[in-house]
């Protein structure tokens, strides 16, 4: 599977993404610059980490309206694989593309560091490579993770299925809703998370869970 | 002809907002007592030709609805 991924001003985690796409079986990735609307042939995006547009106004809320934006999101209307990882997951919520918002952490400070994620979809474009229940060890890095969607929305999301990941034993770094690490839109071909599995793929930095995300999106892909 | 325009941007009501509790709690070491309900939010300040269109850009740009209020004061 060709993977592209967004470079906006500011980003800083396309390269590691980069990397992380490639480990995938089969799978090759190119960066797709935020100024050119051409995805060119890539078989799914990925909106990586970072500060784009330096987080100007709101995160994610310029990025959000940048010429590449605007492909992608009428590449997930087609049913299109994307991914958002921490920034990028902001910009995917600013679009529209999922349900809710990222707020300030309750601690008002940045955090980095390990978190154990429990998959609560497993079998999903995203997580087909993961069993239900499973811990994944990934890291945060972010100061603007707590996730919020209005109370009603919230029921929503719980009873479509749409929490696909939560942070496990009392380990909510952040203040988010329900503990909820990552979710996805209701067609299931859209996910942003908070966590970066970018950041762990490969055993030097302590864990290979992340790469699960990458190996399951080019598994669905098939 | 250009129009001076200001918007307010706040978290909404029931958002807990880290930073104004960070200076609620600032306050009383400064000797302030009995200052409550500390909520920071944004105000933007343009010149615009059409002042039709600030609502528009503020559900567009300016704010967040989902998370935030706005106002828009023209002076």
């Amino acid at each position: 599977m060709k993977f592209g991924v967004i470079r906006f001003p500011g980003s800083c985690d396309e390269v590691d993404a980069v990397l992380a796409c490639e480990r995938a079986p089969g799978c090759s990735a190119q960066i797709l610059w935020h100024g050119d609307a051409d995805l060119g042939d890539v078989e799914a995006v990925v909106v990586p980490g970072g500060f784009s547009y330096g987080d100007y106004l709101r995160v994610g809320a310029i990025a959000r309206f940048s010429p590449v934006m605007e492909s992608v999101i009428r590449f997930a209307h087609d049913g299109g694989l994307v991914l958002g990882i921490c920034n990028g997951f902001q910009v995917l919520c600013e679009a529209g593309l999922l349900p809710g918002a990222l707020l300030p952490n309750l601690e008002r400070r940045f955090i980095c560091r390990q978190v154990n994620v429990e998959v609560v979809q497993a079998g999903m474009p995203f997580t087909a490579d993961c069993a239900t229940g499973e811990l994944l060890s990934i890291p945060v890095k972010h100061t603007t993770g707590r996730y919020y969607a209005p109370e009603g929305d919230l029921e929503a999301l719980e009873a479509g299925g749409q929490v696909v990941l939560r942070y496990a034993h009392d380990g909510n770094p952040n203040g988010s809703s329900n503990d909820i690490a990552g979710v996805r839109n209701a067609r299931g071909n859209v996910f942003g998370l908070m966590p970066h599995p970018e950041h762990a793929v490969d055993p030097l930095t302590g864990s290979v869970d992340g790469l699960k995300i990458f190996t399951s999106m080019a598994h669905a892909h098939g | 002809m250009t129009v001076h325009a200001r918007v307010l941007v706040r978290p909404k009501a029931g958002i807990l907002d880290p930073q104004g509790v960070a200076v609620e709690r600032a306050l009383p070491a400064l000797g302030f007592e009995g200052a409550s309900n500390v909520r920071i939010g944004r105000l933007i300040e343009l010149e615009i030709e059409d002042p039709s269109q600030l609502e528009s850009m503020c559900e567009m740009l300016l704010a967040n609805p989902l998370i935030e209020d706005y106002e828009i004061l023209q002076s």
